[in-house]
């Protein structure tokens, strides 16, 4: 299967065909180019799962294949950085879920971002985030994801600041990056820790279950904690900072200063979810070592899921609601993550997790590109300036409709049946884990149905310009993903990946379903009747009575400023500005004082040195008597 | 009277005190270039009287004492010239206003 | 002729050439054909060089040649090159290359200038590739002395001081350098017959007594020039002040003097003194790592920030030398040329956006971007190897230090590996700023809309920088494979 060598490698060459020439091509050609070369990835993706999946078992699971595998940097005879593909069900599944949206978001991009300044540009970078990010699905070792971790997160940095003259995208650019930058410190310690004492990178031996390469860790513990634990914890928040989990979510918001097809690629579908794919990647390492730390991945999920949901309820601004949406979902992967084990029926979790991030994937997509088409209609991220779009925009409003309805969870679509599993695994995990998640998957559907009423329904607002349906190469992408979201449910997922690699038959605990289908609907009822008309009084009155919570909520529980604070006035202010003065008036002053000592010294005996004869005459005849004298008479 | 040596030593050594006082003192370059003549003069009596009193059959300090006027003569030549140049230059031969060189 | 005295004899011809020339062209032709001579040498020694390897020959230097200078005390002109020292080769020919072409329309006197600038040149070569101890430090000396005359003459803003206090500061650590040396030439030689020669000090072993009093000499003077806190002061000024060529020399190739001394002279030599000694170093270099990458956060200065970034930067090669261990000292070998590299770019890029804007301030210029793409290109490109992305210098060279010295089995040595990776954090935060500032935003002044892009020499120079990093980034095996394998001796001095 050496053949996957080129879904690397299209990408990469495109990025710097179009980086070089881009600037003297035609802005379409440049699109042109990086679509087919997507293109062509994503068939080469497709034609893989078929080859992989396709492939006997062994042993009762597919086997880890690795085509391709060269060593990049020699640190020591056992610890070297290696840059290879790694073939297994969750890297495979990943290449179709990347390749497929990367797809969906160039060919929508030729119509949102027709005649932008920087259209080449644009393409330029998109292919480098399809090839940073194909690479860290692949990644054989643990190293290799962290060189492509820095890279999706560069090519984040350089999409979200794409409209660099924007002072909001440039600070929300720097924010995304720093953020992760401080996420990742945590990730690089960790992949240190977990070095020094097992002596590899590879993934392959780290995640095989076998307990001697820990045995140097043994009995080493720091604060409680034994070394591997904290080890793994560290590089969960490299995860945490990724995946836009609290207290590292502030980037994600504001990360939608972006391009809408940014969004929809990069800070929904695919690079958030690297934290919850790196956690699976390791997962055999958090279970059997770490399983306190499994726990806290959990609690943290969970705790991120309810926070995101409460403040998505009440933003205005639509590519905000669903950001929050997002990091609410992320939450839901992760605690599915957390709540796993390892073997048949106990690893349920696992799967459902990467089942979730599969359909959400895509339906996150479709509601993103969907409130891009809204966007590029009616001008303008707010709420308040839409209403009343649904027959203005018929495709737009059918497929953002699916996607609303499989975020909550009703089914046939796709997000029932993955949320489903994962509200199980949590009932089994705990009851009290397992409520929670169906409060906020209730949650969910309440937003998610606000902000479709608010788009869709309700009293149409003052346009310059009559709102219109977007151009077909908007609309085809959102029906592609759309019919994707329709059927992904139905897949067999537990066949193809599971946490022990055995095949597992999913079947739909009817008690759970059933739960979660009756408070998806009563949440989306409520929906109806708060935002349906548009003029209900009972939103604002509700508001009103909350007040408090609402504009805490609103601004996100000063989450934020808490930050701003942090960085603005304790490092600027308190660390960087006292270091700075102490360089020039302390140390540089010593340096200063040094010379002005030599200086001052040197003008003080200068009038020794007059220059007049007679004086130093003087001086030598006195110096000679005294020696006589001393000579004489000591 | 017999004129003994001690007679011509206490002039020299007068003479050669003069010059060192004349030479730390004096403010005037000429005075000062007489000062070093008074020391080089007292030098020379005491060659001409060593040689005469205690080696009156060798004749170096005579000469030594002739060598020294010729080279004091050829020094005093420049000295006065460059004295003289100091004078049309600045006007003044006075030693603590010629530092013009120093700063 | 050895093949090495040619890098020092190219630029003395270079010198005759200017002497001769009249008019700018000729200069311009002196120059820029001495300087890609050079490169040609370079790329050709280091070839021959991975020849001489592929072949087998193990020898701790390659291309040896010995001659008697001055007997009575035995002093030769020896040279000789290891990986190392042909990386440094490397890393000065590709900085003095685009160091002419960023210095193309030098104003006034460009004859002198360049007379200058190919004297520092020869003193920098003459330094790599000497394995005498004396011939070393004559080299180093003839480097450090034209950098007053260039600062002072050519240099912006208060020159002349920052001229005295870098040639002050560097002289003042050369002064205790010479001590260090005249002790290790005094105390080498097992029959009474000392010795100049680096490899043979190396072989007889010095006395533990001699190398604990002269060790920290040796580092601190080598220090001074590798920016070890608190030492470090002479750089922001002489940096800001310096021109542009002059800046790129020096932080790119100069301050690479100071971290390969140490390794060379220091370390080498004195092993056991350096393994007593090493935690006092250790904490001032983690100092320097965290404390320069904080002050850059605050500095508004365009050359401020990079001179303190420079401090962080170059205080990471000194801590990786400290080590003491294979992997760390490969890292801070490639730490050296990548920062060499990228420092140079960051200083063309800065002195082209000065010589446009007059300013360095970054609250008077924005929106730069959209004026001048091309430097703004270069910059980002600059400014993400400098926070280590990967694909680029700094990524290889900051993971080889902090793997290699996390392998340390020491854990006060491990604690202060993880104090230094915060400047990852830290060093992105002062990068985006800047970026932010200058390049993206709108155009704080109107006057800057007129602007031009880069003209062709300047394209010259930064693109073959940009070329440069690119290459150690994206492959960096061969460049760490030739350095790793050429510690062997360091480490076996180390565990003797």
């Amino acid at each position: 299967m050496e053949y996957t060598l080129f879904i690397l490698l299209l990408p990469l060459l495109t990025f710097f065909g179009l980086g070089l020439f881009g600037p003297k091509m035609k802005p379409c050609v440049a699109g042109i180019i990086g679509t087919v070369s997507l293109a062509i990835a994503a068939a080469l993706a497709y034609f893989t799962a078929w080859d992989y999946f396709s492939a006997p078992r062994v042993d009762d699971v597919y086997a880890t294949v690795v085509p391709f595998h060269v060593e990049w940097l020699h640190f020591t005879d056992k610890l070297h950085i290696d840059l290879g593909i790694l073939l297994d069900p969750i890297s495979v599944m990943m290449l179709v879920v990347i390749t497929t949206v990367s797809l969906m978001v160039h060919i929508y991009s030729m119509g949102y971002m027709k005649g932008e300044r920087g259209f080449q540009r644009y393409y330029a970078f998109l292919s480098l985030f399809s090839f940073s990010m194909l690479g860290l699905v692949v990644a054989t070792n643990i190293f290799q994801t962290y060189i492509f971790w820095e890279l999706v997160g560069v090519s984040s940095y350089l999409l979200i600041g794409f409209y660099y003259t924007k002072p909001e995208a440039v600070a929300a650019s720097k924010k995304a990056f720093i953020v992760t930058r401080f996420a990742d410190l945590g990730f690089l310690i960790g992949i240190l820790l977990l070095s020094y004492f097992t002596k590899t990178f590879s993934f392959e031996l780290l995640t095989s279950g076998d307990h001697s390469i820990f045995a140097d860790a043994a009995g080493v513990t720091f604060l409680g904690g034994s070394v591997i634990s904290w080890a793994v914890a560290l590089v969960f928040i490299g995860c945490a900072g990724k995946s836009a989990m609290f207290p590292l979510h502030i980037w994600l918001p504001d990360a939608m200063e972006g391009p809408t097809p940014v969004s929809a690629l990069i800070h929904a579908a695919t690079m958030v979810v690297a934290g919850v794919y790196l956690v699976a990647r390791l997962f055999p390492v958090y279970y059997f070592e770490a399983p306190e730390v499994l726990v806290m991945v959990a609690v943290v999920g969970a705790f991120t899921s309810l926070y995101a949901a409460v403040v998505a309820c009440v933003q205005t601004d639509i590519k905000r609601v669903l950001a929050f949406s997002t990091i609410s979902q992320i939450g839901f992967m992760m605690v599915a993550l957390g709540v796993s084990g390892m073997e048949g029926h106990a690893g349920l979790g696992y799967m459902a997790s990467m089942f979730h991030l599969f359909t959400h994937a895509m339906f996150k997509a479709l509601l993103f590109l969907g409130a891009g088409a809204i966007i590029h209609a009616v001008h303008s991220n707010e709420m308040s300036h839409m209403g009343g779009l649904r027959r203005k925009m018929p495709i737009t409003h059918i497929t953002f409709l699916i996607a609303c309805l499989a975020i909550a969870g009703i089914p046939p679509f796709s997000g029932f049946f993955s949320k489903d599993e994962i509200l199980a695994a949590c009932f089994e995990f705990s009851p009290v884990m397992g409520w929670t998640m169906s409060f906020i998957a209730a949650l969910t559907a309440f937003y998610m149905f606000r902000l479709y009423y608010n788009i869709f329904w309700g009293k149409p607002a003052q346009h310059e310009h009559e709102p219109h349906e977007a151009p077909a190469n908007m609309t085809v992408p959102l029906i592609v993903l759309a019919a994707i979201t329709c059927i992904a449910g139905f897949i067999p997922f537990g066949h193809f990946i599971t946490a022990d690699g055995i095949s597992y038959n999913i079947h739909l605990d009817w008690q759970v379903a059933g739960t979660s289908i009756v408070i998806a609907c009563i949440a989306i009822g409520v929906a109806t009747g708060m935002y349906r008309t548009g003029t209900s009084p009972v939103p604002g009155r509700l508001a009103e009575r909350f007040r408090g919570v609402h504009t805490a909520a609103y601004h996100r529980f000063y989450i934020d400023e808490f930050y701003q604070f942090v960085t603005h006035k304790l490092i600027f202010g308190g660390i960087s500005r006292p270091i700075a003065w102490f360089d020039r008036h302390v140390i540089d002053g010593a340096m200063n004082g040094l010379a002005w000592v030599a200086q001052k010294t040197s003008y003080a005996i200068r009038s020794l040195q007059s220059g007049q004869i007679q004086q130093y005459a003087f001086v030598f005849l006195l110096g000679t008597l005294i020696i006589l004298v001393l000579v004489l008479y000591v | 009277m017999e004129i003994r040596m001690e007679y011509y030593l206490i002039i020299s050594t007068i003479m050669l005190f003069a010059g060192i006082y004349g030479f730390f003192t004096r403010r005037n370059l000429l005075a000062v270039l007489i000062s070093v003549e008074l020391m080089l003069n007292s030098v020379d009596i005491n060659f001409a009287v060593f040689n005469r009193y205690l080696f009156p059959e060798a004749m170096e300090g005579f000469f030594f004492a002739l060598f020294a006027i010729g080279v004091s003569a050829a020094e005093t030549a420049v000295a006065i010239a460059i004295i003289i140049n100091i004078y049309r230059n600045i006007r003044n031969i006075q030693v603590k206003k010629l530092g013009t060189m120093k700063h | 002729m050895n093949l090495l005295s040619l890098f020092v004899a190219i630029p003395l011809l270079m010198l005759l050439g200017l002497w001769l020339s009249r008019e700018m062209n000729q200069i311009r032709a002196v120059m820029v054909t001495g300087a890609s001579l050079l490169l040609a040498l370079s790329f050709g020694l280091l070839a021959a060089y991975l020849g001489e390897r592929a072949a087998g020959n193990t020898a701790e230097m390659l291309f040896m040649a010995d001659t008697v200078w001055f007997a009575p005390l035995n002093i030769h002109y020896a040279v000789g090159v290891d990986g190392i020292s042909v990386a440094m080769l490397l890393l000065s020919s590709l900085i003095v290359f685009t160091g002419v072409f960023a210095s193309w329309k030098i104003n006034p006197l460009p004859k002198e200038f360049f007379l200058w600038f190919c004297l520092l040149a020869t003193g920098v070569y003459g330094f790599f590739i000497s394995i005498d101890l004396f011939t070393m430090f004559m080299f180093y000396e003839i480097a450090l002395i034209p950098m007053f005359l260039l600062i002072g003459i050519w240099g912006t803003g208060r020159k002349e001081y920052a001229a005295m206090k870098l040639t002050l500061m560097l002289m003042g650590g050369s002064a205790l350098l010479l001590v260090g040396i005249l002790g290790i030439y005094f105390n080498s030689g097992a029959d009474g017959q000392h010795t100049m020669n680096l490899l043979e000090i190396a072989q007889a072993g010095l006395p533990l007594g001699a190398q604990r009093l002269f060790f920290p000499l040796t580092f601190i003077g080598f220090g001074v020039l590798g920016a070890l806190f608190p030492f470090h002061t002479w750089s922001p000024d002489g940096h800001a002040s310096a021109p542009t060529a002059v800046s790129m020399l020096h932080a790119g190739v100069l301050m690479k003097l100071g971290g390969y001394g140490c390794f060379r002279v220091a370390i080498y030599l004195m092993p056991e003194a350096a393994q007593e000694l090493s935690w006092i170093f250790l904490i001032l270099t983690g100092i320097s790592v965290v404390y320069g990458a904080f002050s850059a956060c605050v500095q508004t200065d365009l050359k401020y920030i990079n001179a303190y970034s420079s401090v962080s930067h170059c205080g990471l090669v000194l801590f990786a030398i400290l080590m003491l261990n294979q992997t760390a000292m490969t890292g801070a070998v490639l730490q050296m040329l990548s920062h060499g590299l990228m420092t140079a770019l960051f200083f063309a890029l800065i002195g082209m956006i000065y010589g446009r804007t007059h300013t360095r301030d970054i609250r008077e210029m924005g929106g730069l971007m959209k004026i001048m793409p091309f430097l703004g290109v270069g910059y980002v490109i600059a400014g993400l190897a400098s926070l280590g992305l990967p694909g680029l210098s700094g990524f290889v060279a900051e993971m080889t230090v902090f793997v290699g010295s996390f392998e340390h089995s020491d854990t006060f040595h491990r604690v202060l590996t993880l104090v230094a990776t915060t400047s990852i954090v830290i060093t992105a935060v002062y990068i985006l700023r800047v970026v932010g500032k200058l390049l993206y935003g709108t155009v704080q002044n109107p006057q800057h809309l007129t602007l031009n892009d880069a003209t062709w020499f300047e394209r010259i120079s930064v693109v073959t920088l940009i070329i440069a990093i690119a290459a150690i980034g994206m492959a960096p095996f061969w460049i760490s494979n030739m350095i790793h394998g050429s510690l062997w001796p360091v480490i076996e001095q180390l565990t003797k």
